[in-house]
């Protein structure tokens, strides 16, 4: 932990022994005056120094988490001395291009974060009257993200993904290449409960954008104590918050993993003998997991935003576990990863039609992205849903007996996924770019299928061969027109074909 | 750890202050403090946070704290208030937004630290012409004087509950402060704003019957699961299946005087999207923006968890105070599991013993206690108006048998679920007919017979009817194949269909399609059951399915939103086509 500027005129209240020491909790008897959530400095006999926050007080007892946890601590030796406030930081630019731990201590050899400006991580809620609604996209370079889930500044998109899957790479690319065209642009990368080699692959693959001093990285390991994991997030978005809306910058920060870190909370709570909710998990876990996701957004009249992409790998890929359900509540939609995409060796293995960016809505269109972004969007995803139908179906009676429309939703498939989605771990793409070869896929399908776009942008940009397989003649309404195209059930079409 | 030990020489010798000897989180336990009783406010700290007793038991009080106590101490003081939470309800109240505890949040610091948030000392002048004159003897609920507002909806100055008499003297024409008295009636003072308990109903002269329907403008609701004024509906729903769009459909379309929306513990961004959108909508009524006669409560999910708790009750205070009024308000609660999750986390840090899933045993009897607060009424005065409750649901996993789901569900009369599968399938507002129902459908169907409307309860049940039978032959479909079945059952799906696409989906974003009147409703509903008579007609006459299957049938789906939002007579028009079209058919 690094000293803040106002210590100084608070002396610290030290007192020697403590009754108890078990998992994370430290309990302090015959203590006087001390705050509830007050930052602790406990003593080791070997000198050692460790930090705590004071989870309860209770007449001459206070109940403290210590962050490195109590192995080694002897209650009879140890010395614990208070804060008179809850913990406080300094912030600032400081903290860019370099690497931290979950308490803000380095961890690159260089010196600790000083400054005069110190924030509380609790951090402070954000009255609601002074927030501007999330309008402007931020570009990723990943075209699946930037056309079909686009992130809007000042928004909560978590990526829900599962054991095995690439979502660090994801995440780490995510992190080095989002950008908003001719603005400041910094990241926070908060790793929690990294294995050793995902660190060592995360603090590689942000190293460039480390460097160029755009981007700080908070770093907790597995084997760090659990209490650090549950600091972790909220020392970097306090080092967000300050950068966002104090100093003008927009902000991206990314969370990964945010299971480990309910798993924190989870130990935390057990240690505490609290009563468990669901799977075990305290019941309050939605106000906490809300207390950091809700520190994002932008705020009238000032410059900067804080947008937040929280990674969490669904234990079981199940998104009913009590993870992605409470996330998935209080965020702006989701990126959903697929085992299956992934299995067929596909990156990023992004499931379309289970994510969604709740605010994309506003965010993409004339003068904010293109024009015909809104619709090539819906167009694909509605598209995607029917050659999805249309592949089922193939599996039961065979691709050669599908219509020749339907033949060109498979095509349609095949292309969506080897032009828009495959992509380079370390490839940035334009939004031209992005927005070309969605057309080049949509172009697969009949110009007669595409219901969901405008006829000047289909003129200006469809660059299919209309004659080539539509089988009808040109005066026939297309099949279907009047079912929308996502309708699945119960839906009686695919039988019709099938007799 | 729990070591009672006698109070210190400090609190025995000194009246006043009590003192703090336990702090976890928003629990605070104090003693010292006498002459409180269960529910007092209390002020703890150097930053006087309020909060609000929950138990007294051997002069050690349990409290739950408002504010973030973060830095608060054993040994600090604690100040009872005298009374129970209250808020200030006045005519400050339409088109503002305020947190739990009705403290107005415009003008107030970005950054809501504890403490932070003061009733503000500005005072507003109102002009206000008085109703009674000097000596009238009056009773609680009489109208005293009227404050006009620009919303359309006049804050009528009434005899306050308890108050009665003669009146001494009454303020004449002209301007006013807030807390300035206009009238004394019996010696007791009144003024504009009044103070009330908030876990305390208003009193009623008399609960009415339930009978005309709260219009939506959403025909799933207003056609299928029609809630009367003044009655309760709960909306469950998983996340991603549109239960904010359908509440903020219902803010802006229902058929009140006043609503009252309570964020409670949901998305900031979200609520900063509709304060956005709600000041852009014109009120049809007024031509204003509609935000004027709406009431806003904001306790996103980041602010205090125990002023949540309380947002709920001081939402419903709002909407009785305008129902006493003589108003038709509806109270609109997201979410009440987030409410819910509040009274967990306190019972869990006060060591109540847990019922289901860590939630109180009180859970049911507190939800119960909410519902029931609505309702039509006789108030005091001897109007009429209404309190309509509608609260969402947000149940873990999609989980309907979890408990705040299964309560709410027994103490309300309409249940409007939200379907995953719907949604996934983007036909919105995904309210599923399988597992929704509303209870005053009868009453209802009575009153649109009244409004000339007499075929809107056969119309009704025969749609009920005609999903239900299309439900029923689906699975049997992907058994046997659509072309095994007979032609008759195969125009039921495809009437079926119809009605999914032309009747029930209804577009949140399009101006046309946004929200509908009864007679629009009614037309589309009958056009898709007259297309169905009509097909089943030319099965019977000995047209084959597949034929009838490939009438073009795209005019009746896109009919709602090509004419306008009370255009009956287009849909009418499109329905005379279309059954002239058949008329002479192959």
């Amino acid at each position: 932990m690094t000293p803040t500027a106002d210590h100084a005129p608070n002396v610290p209240l030290e007192y020697r022994g403590a009754r108890e020491a078990a998992g994370p909790l430290l309990v302090v008897g015959g203590v006087e005056g001390i705050g509830f959530d007050a930052l602790a400095t406990v003593r080791l006999a070997s000198g050692e120094v460790r930090r705590g926050l004071v989870l309860e007080v209770h007449r001459d007892l206070a109940v403290i988490q210590v962050l490195e946890g109590t192995a080694g601590i002897d209650p009879d030796t140890v010395s614990v001395a208070f804060d008179a406030h809850p913990l406080q930081i300094p912030v600032g630019e400081g903290w860019l291009g370099r690497v931290w731990n979950g308490m803000g201590e380095p961890l690159d050899g260089g010196p600790p974060m000083l400054g005069a400006t110190t924030r509380a991580v609790a951090g402070s809620p954000l009255n609601p009257t002074g927030r501007a609604v999330p309008i402007d996209p931020i570009l990723t370079g990943i075209s699946v993200i930037d056309a079909l889930t686009t992130l809007v500044r000042g928004q909560k998109l978590p990526v829900f993904s599962s054991a095995g899957l690439p979502h660090f790479e994801l995440a780490a690319q995510i992190a080095v290449q989002a950008n908003i065209a001719g603005e400041q642009f910094k990241v926070v990368v908060v790793a929690m409960g990294l294995t050793h080699a995902d660190a060592a692959t995360m603090r590689d693959a942000l190293e460039p954008r480390a460097a160029a001093g755009e981007l700080a990285l908070f770093l907790d390991t597995a084997d760090d104590p659990v209490v650090q994991r549950i600091l972790a997030p909220r020392v970097a978005l306090t080092v967000a918050e300050y950068l966002g809306f104090d100093l003008g910058h927009h902000v991206l920060v990314v969370l990964a993993d945010m299971t480990s870190y309910c798993e924190a909370v989870r130990e935390v709570s057990a240690a505490r003998g609290e009563v468990p909710g669901r799977r075990a998990y305290p019941g309050y876990l939605y106000s906490d997991l809300a207390s950091l996701y809700e520190r994002c957004g932008r705020i009238r009249g000032r410059a900067g935003s804080v947008t937040q992409v929280p990674v969490l790998t669904m234990p079981a890929n199940d998104i009913t576990h009590p993870l992605p359900d409470l996330t998935g509540y209080i965020t702006e939609g989701q990126i959903v990863l697929s085992p299956e995409m992934h299995g067929s060796g596909l990156y990023p293995p992004v499931d379309v039609l289970a994510s969604l960016s709740r605010l994309m809505r506003k965010g993409v269109g004339e003068g904010l992205t293109r024009s015909d972004h809104p619709g090539i969007a819906s167009q694909l995803v509605a598209a995607l849903s029917h050659a999805r139908q249309v592949r089922d179906l193939a599996e039961l009676i065979g691709a050669g007996a599908l219509t020749e429309t339907d033949q060109r939703y498979l095509s349609f498939a095949d292309a969506f996924n080897s032009v828009l989605v495959s992509q380079g771990t370390g490839e940035s793409r334009s939004l031209e770019d992005t927005l070309d070869r969605a057309w080049q896929v949509v172009s697969e399908l009949p110009r007669s299928e595409l219901t969901m776009l405008s006829a000047a942008d289909v003129t200006a940009h469809y660059r299919g061969d209309e004659t080539k397989a539509d089988d009808r003649p040109a005066d026939e309404p297309p099949e279907r027109a009047d079912v929308p195209a996502t309708w699945v059930a119960p839906d009686t079409g695919g039988q019709e074909r099938r007799g | 750890m729990s070591n009672p030990t006698a109070p210190t020489a400090m609190a025995d010798d000194r009246p006043g202050p009590g003192r703090v000897v336990r702090v976890n989180g928003p629990l605070v336990e104090i003693e010292g403090l006498d002459q409180v009783a269960v529910l007092d406010v209390v002020e703890v700290g150097h930053n006087s946070l309020a909060a609000e007793v929950v138990s007294v038991r051997q002069g050690l009080l349990t409290a739950q704290v408002y504010e973030y106590t973060g830095g608060l101490r054993v040994g600090d003081p604690a100040l009872g208030q005298g009374h129970p939470l209250s808020a200030r309800f006045g005519p400050d109240l339409l088109g503002g937004i305020f947190d739990g505890l009705l403290r107005p949040l415009t003008g107030q610091p970005l950054w809501l630290s504890a403490g932070a948030l003061r009733q503000t000392g500005t005072r507003r002048q109102w002009p206000f012409a008085p109703a009674v004159s000097t000596g009238t003897v009056v009773a609680p609920g009489n109208l005293l004087g009227m404050v006009p507002t620009p919303s359309g909806v006049d804050h009528r100055v009434l005899v306050p509950p308890g108050t009665a008499g003669p009146v001494d003297w009454v303020a004449g024409d002209g301007e006013v402060d807030d807390d300035e008295p206009i009238a004394s009636i019996g010696g007791s003072p009144v003024a504009i704003s009044e103070q009330w308990p908030v876990r305390a109903p208003r009193p009623v002269r008399a609960r009415l019957e339930l009978s005309a329907p709260l219009l939506t403008g959403q025909r799933v609701v207003d056609l299928l699961f029609p809630i009367a004024k003044g009655a309760t509906a709960a909306v469950p729903g998983g996340f991603g299946t549109g239960k904010t769009v359908l509440l903020q459909q219902l803010v802006k379309w229902c058929e009140a005087d006043v609503v009252v929306f309570v964020g409670c513990g949901e998305r900031g961004n979200e609520l900063a999207d509709a304060l956005a959108d709600l000041s852009k909508l014109d009120d049809p009524r007024t031509g204003r923006s509609l935000l004027e006669r709406t009431v806003v409560i904001a306790n996103t999910s980041n602010m205090p968890v125990m002023a949540r708790e309380a947002s709920i009750h001081t939402g419903m205070t709002v909407a009785e105070f305008y129902r006493d009024m003589g108003y038709d308000t509806v109270l609109l609660a997201d979410s009440t599991s987030r409410w819910a999750e509040a009274l967990r986390e306190f019972s869990s840090r006060s060591g109540e013993l847990p019922a289901e899933e860590g939630y109180p045993a009180g859970l049911a009897s507190a939800l119960a206690a909410f519902y029931e607060r609505a309702g039509r009424v006789t108030t005091l005065g001897g109007e009429e108006g209404s309190v309509t409750a509608i609260g969402a649901v947000s149940p873990p996993g999609g989980d309907m048998a979890e408990p705040v789901t299964a309560h709410t569900e027994r103490f309300v009369r309409c249940l409007w679920s939200l379907d995953r599968d719907l949604a996934y399938a983007r036909h919105y507002p995904a309210v599923t007919w399988r597992r929704s129902f509303s209870r005053d459908a009868q009453s209802v169907g009575a009153w649109h017979a009244s409004e000339g409307r007499p075929a809107w309860a056969r119309d009704r049940a025969r749609a009920v009817a005609l999903l239900a039978e299309a439900d029923r032959l689906a699975p049997m479909v992907e058994l046997v194949g659509l072309a095994s079945l007979p032609g008759r059952e195969r125009v039921t799906l495809l009437a079926g269909r119809l009605l999914r696409e032309a009747v029930l989906q209804q577009s949140a974003q399009s101006v046309n399609d946004g929200h509908c009147t009864p007679a629009k409703q009614e037309a589309l509903l009958e056009l898709v059951l007259a297309l169905y008579d009509r097909f089943l007609a030319l099965v019977d006459q000995g047209h084959p399915a597949s034929a009838v299957e490939e009438i073009d049938t795209s005019g009746v789906v896109r009919i709602r939103d090509e004419v306008g939002p009370d255009d009956a007579a287009g849909v009418e028009r499109r329905r005379d086509e279309m059954l002239a079209a058949l008329e002479n058919w192959k």
